[in-house]
């Protein structure tokens, strides 16, 4: 063995303690190399939206346009009242009421009463509502549906125009009612 | 509530009296037993009762599921048997074999679940096609030709991977549980469902085998602020959840494989993501998409569904490891013992937070505890399977076990996360329950669910 080789086996005991592979691991560079770019018309067809709105696509709607839409693509399943579906073949979600039922016996977890996001309503409507057919809604009609169901739950009233720049900025009920995660819980400690 | 009746007959013992059984002295015991009676003796078929009579069985009705249905020879040595790759090369389980997963009768089958037979597992693998489900939008049919990964926002070089490019990367290959946090949601205000596949089969543990996320990482570049990671799925749900960035970058994997094959369908084909320990809905199936943030992204998931209701209104948010855990399998609900002698109690146990350290048995509801036999290595967030031997004296007990992992928790009563936790109502704090399950044992050896 060279004294070369030596040192680079000495270095890469040091280093790494995989000394056949030690000039590979003194390069800056640790990428692989695998993988393909994308553009940004690529990611166009995925979205995923924060409470803060970014990403919310153009379009509008009020309450008074979602109510035409609400009763083509979401009644069937949630109810002409909203008051949900737990039918065979259904299992529809209630989505008004149960406002400050929360801390009671018989807590109601609704749209209303739960969600601390509107940002939220609008994401997992344009994602995968309607059931029988998911994704298919115009982003106007989620826009509008949206704020049929926020009008109903008395959350926003029924003339509000809900955009991009409106819909981050309603404030849900049960905004503030979310505690961060407490646990390990320390009295089940030995 | 759903009650055991809404389950398929399947599900349940028929002989829990005793009186039904044709060898009360083995008969009984697993519900199995009963089941692969029912099945050889399915009803009507009075021609193939009379020929198992006479030695010899005709193949007539219909095999189990992951099965194929064959005569069976008076003497199997006295004829050959069937040829070789005839099955034409992928193999399947016996036909007296019966065990399957049982859907959890929610009102819609495309977003339901299904619970895995637990008290028919032998050692501490779930077999691939027994891995309980959760969908939200039913198994989606993914081409991996066609299927990618696509890792972006905050990272220097956003980049998309086909299948064939996650397959040249370094790969990991590691045994862990997933367990849906619903698990035994039914079980927190009183004994509801039979069987422990019903109130733990939630529950499966498999090898899996893929990329970490770390490796991923470095090849898009982390940006400095980035500390939360968007996963979402290829199915009609188009899943999604928010990760802690320190978790991906920990021992998340984007997982191809699964106990030596590929991912079966339900479970995510042709990739799934695999985050040891937390809680299952996070371990995103047919996952397309991987969205790097400096926040999480409140999905309706992760805020309306997935949280933890407190008596005081408040509503825990990201609740995701899954703490310590155990059950015994045998004997457990519905099961019959034919009478008092020797028996080996065995069962799982299982931390999300670490290995599991040790487990104790107790035969008398929790009074006096000892130690059970490890009967596989314990691994990180992994299952282990334990055993115990136990003399029955024939009087009535209760049969508990208890799961301590590496962190020195303690698996608690019921009673102790009540009081933490509260107790108000059906549609409450519901997710998280590994609680200490009690089994009733009574004098005529019928074993129950019971609250201890």
């Amino acid at each position: 063995m060279s004294m070369r080789k030596l040192s680079c086996l000495l270095t890469g005991l040091m280093l790494t303690a995989v000394p056949g592979v030690c000039m590979a691991q003194m390069t800056a560079d640790t990428r692989l190399g695998v993988g393909h770019s994308v553009t940004d018309a690529d990611l166009r067809a995925y979205f995923s939206i924060p409470p803060s709105g970014k990403g919310l696509p153009a379009g509008s709607g009020t309450a008074l346009q979602g109510e035409t839409v609400f009763t083509e693509s979401c009644a069937a399943c949630h109810g002409e009242q909203l008051q949900g579906n737990m039918a065979p073949g259904i299992g529809a979600d209630k989505l008004i009421g149960g406002r400050g039922s929360l801390a009671t016996n018989n807590p109601v977890k609704t749209t209303e009463s739960y969600w601390p996001y509107a940002t939220t309503l609008f994401d997992y409507v344009k994602r995968a509502m309607p059931f029988n057919a998911p994704g298919s809604l115009t982003d106007d009609q989620v826009y509008s549906v949206v704020a049929y169901i926020l009008a109903q739950g008395k959350i926003i009233k029924a003339d509000e125009t809900l955009d991009a720049t409106t819909l981050p900025k309603v404030k849900m009920p049960n905004r503030d009612g979310f505690i961060a995660d407490p646990r390990p819980e320390l009295s089940l400690y030995r | 509530m759903v009650g055991e009746r809404d389950f398929p007959a399947g599900s349940r013992s028929s002989g829990r009296d005793g009186t039904s059984q044709e060898c009360p002295c083995r008969d009984g015991m697993y519900a199995t037993r009963n089941e692969r009676r029912r099945f050889l003796f399915a009803s009507g078929s009075t021609i193939g009762a009379a020929a198992i009579a006479a030695g010899g069985a005709r193949a007539e009705g219909k095999a189990p599921a992951g099965a194929q249905l064959f005569d069976v020879p008076d003497d199997p040595t006295k004829e050959q048997g069937r040829p070789v790759a005839a099955d034409g090369g992928y193999g399947t389980r016996s036909q007296f074999e019966t065990a399957v997963r049982v859907r959890y009768p929610t009102p819609n089958e495309n977003t339901s679940w299904s619970l895995t037979p637990l008290a028919d597992l032998v050692g501490n693998i779930t077999p691939s096609g027994l891995h309980f489900e959760r969908h939200h939008g039913g198994i989606p049919t993914i081409d991996p030709a066609r299927h990618g990964l696509v890792l972006h926002g905050m990272v220097d070089t956003p980049k998309r991977f086909s299948m064939d490019d996650i397959k040249r990367l370094p790969s990991v290959t590691r045994k862990h549980f997933i367990e849906c946090s619903g698990n035994g949601l039914t079980e927190w205000k009183k004994p509801t469902l039979k069987t422990v596949q019903q109130t733990h089969g939630l529950l499966s543990t498999s090898e899996w085998t893929g990329v970490l996320f770390s490796t991923l990482a470095r090849e898009v570049g982390l940006k400095p602020d980035s500390a939360w990671v968007l996963a979402e799925g290829a199915d009609a749900a188009v899943m999604t959840r928010s990760i802690p960035m320190e978790k991906m970058l920990k021992d998340a994997i984007i997982a191809y494989g699964q106990n030596g094959e590929a991912i079966r369908p339900e479970q995510g084909y042709p990739i799934r993501l695999l985050l040891p320990g937390y809680e299952g809905n996070t371990h995103i199936k047919w996952l397309r998409r991987l969205e790097v943030s400096d926040k999480p992204f409140m999905t309706r998931e992760e805020t309306s569904k997935y949280t933890d209701l407190m008596a005081d209104g408040r509503a825990r948010l990201f609740t995701l490891d899954m703490d310590a855990k155990s059950v015994i399998t045998f004997p457990s609900g519905d099961m019959r013992l034919p009478g008092p002698g020797s028996y080996t109690i065995t069962g799982f146990a299982w931390s999300g937070r670490g290995r599991v350290q040790s487990v104790d048995v107790s035969t008398d509801a929790g009074r006096t505890w000892y130690p059970a036999r490890l009967d596989s290595t314990p691994e990180p967030m992994c299952t282990v399977r334990f055993s115990f031997p136990w003399r029955w004296d024939g009087s009535p007990v209760v049969l508990q076990s208890r799961c301590t992992d590496e962190t020195g928790y303690v698996q608690p009563t019921r009673a102790e996360l009540i009081a933490i936790r509260g107790d108000h109502g059906p549609a409450a704090s519901v997710y998280h329950l590994n609680a200490i399950q009690s089994w009733g044992v009574s004098q005529s050896g019928g074993v129950s669910n019971v609250h201890a």
